[in-house]
């Protein structure tokens, strides 16, 4: 592994709203502590992106970046509305509300970033015929 | 201070050269403890990455051999304190860390809930429904006149009612519990529902600041006729329960609006912002 191009890791703790699970965090932020990585941890993402603090340009510069925070297009426009624009193409984020911890940590671990910040805007032609019909 | 002239204290633990090993329970501890206190902490291994430094404060925590901390220089932006840690607990770190995060004028943040409107931009249109309908100038327009959230922390926690006036679902609040106000993925299906753009106004059938008003001017003849301002009060409190049993806007929020007239003359302000930002935006 090319430690020049290897991704940082980030690690939210949502610490001002009970909104990710304990456990989740917990686990994450245990296997962090334990294995042989560098990492940046912060105690709310939400609450620095209100803030505007200067600390989201330092962890959306850099390249490649892993996030274990919340739902990916939130996390991409809070950096957004931080000022700090993440890379598109090389960040990928770990949803502490939707997958377990066991995912979270083999994806921190797995070498390779697979960027999901997701674009663009979903439109009606997007939903599924089943889904759609479901509406009415 | 104001919210957006706030900076936060970045710790780093370090356990390189001239450093002993924290442990991993240890380190687990000090990290947890640290993050509840509103930290934000940076563990440095050799050859590891991390965030650079832009600018700010940096405290640099480890277990020095004889507990002799080393002098460091910051570099003009950026200033650096390094203190031993040796024998200290997660308490007594997160204890040392507070003391140096008040010495250095920091903010501590955990005051205010982070609950504020954060724009998908991929969907906003710029058609300033919301501003037009936040009562407390959460919202404002930047230089290229489109809409962006301006004084986040006037947000009412735990009211999400504008991102259900979006009519592209494009407001999210991150910690609201469900998607896709959440971050979730918006579906085409979400569109289709109804049910996701709960009109506010509707719940009382009609605009609700009409609604306000006429319960303001009922209130108002009644007040004159009986002065008896308990019957207005409760008048103005069955009026926002409505609103509250309607959606999920918590009644505290709807108690602590301000009086119909201010409601009113707000809603005036906010309608005049939005439509000179509206008629400044570049015919398309
Ligand atoms: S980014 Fe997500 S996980 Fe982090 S503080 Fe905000 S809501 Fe919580
Ligand atoms: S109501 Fe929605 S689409 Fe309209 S300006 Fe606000 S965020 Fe954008």
């Amino acid at each position: 592994m090319n430690c020049e191009r290897a991704p940082r890791i980030l690690y939210c703790h949502c610490q001002y709203a009970q909104v990710v699970s304990a456990e989740v965090k917990q686990a994450v932020l245990r296997e962090l502590a334990a294995t042989g990585v560098a990492f940046d941890a912060v105690a709310d993402l939400c609450e620095l992106s209100a803030r505007r603090d200067p600390a989201l340009a330092a962890l959306a510069a850099g390249g490649g970046v892993k996030i274990a925070a919340c739902f990916p297009r939130a996390v991409k426009w809070l950096f957004h509305a931080g000022q700090a624009d993440l890379p598109m193409e090389e960040t990928e984020v770990f949803n502490m509300r939707t997958q377990t911890a066991a995912e979270i940590i083999a994806g921190l671990a797995r070498p390779e970033v697979r960027p999901n910040l997701p674009r663009g805007k979903v439109t009606a032609a997007d939903a599924p015929p089943v889904a759609a019909a479901a509406q009415n | 201070m104001a919210l957006h002239e706030t900076n936060s204290l970045r710790v780093v633990l370090y356990e390189g050269a001239g450093a002993t090993d924290f442990g991993a329970d240890a380190r687990w501890a000090m990290l947890t403890t640290l993050l509840e206190q509103g930290f934000a902490v940076t563990r440095t291994v050799a050859g590891g990455r991390v965030a650079p430094q832009v600018r700010g404060q940096l405290l640099v925590l480890g277990q020095f051999a004889d507990g002799a901390a080393p002098e460091v220089e910051g570099d003009g932006t950026t200033q650096v304190r390094v203190r031993d840690v040796t024998g200290c607990d997660a308490t007594a770190v997160a204890a040392l860390a507070t003391a140096e995060r008040q010495a250095a004028g920091l903010d501590g943040g955990g005051a205010w809930k982070p609950w504020f409107p954060v724009i998908d931009y991929d969907r906003c249109t710029n058609c300033m429904q919301c501003l037009s309908f936040c009562l407390f100038g959460v919202y404002g327009v930047d230089a290229n006149h489109k809409i962006q959230a301006q004084n986040e922390d006037q947000c009412k926690t735990n009211c999400p009612a504008c991102s259900r006036v979006c009519p592209e679902a494009a407001i999210m609040f991150p910690k609201y519990k469900a998607g896709p106000i959440n971050g979730d993925e918006v579906q085409a299906a979400d569109l289709g529902k109804e049910k996701m753009k709960v009109d506010i106004s509707a719940l009382l059938g009609g605009d609700v600041y009409s609604a306000l008003r006429a319960r303001s001017t009922q209130a108002k003849e009644r007040f004159s006729r009986e002065r008896d301002e308990k019957k207005a009060l409760n008048e103005r409190q069955k009026c926002l329960t409505k609103l509250a049993q309607g959606g999920d806007i918590p009644i505290e929020v709807l108690m602590s609006l301000p009086a119909p007239e201010e409601i009113l003359r707000r809603a005036e302000v906010a309608k005049a912002k939005a439509a000179a930002a509206l008629a400044a935006q570049p015919t398309p």
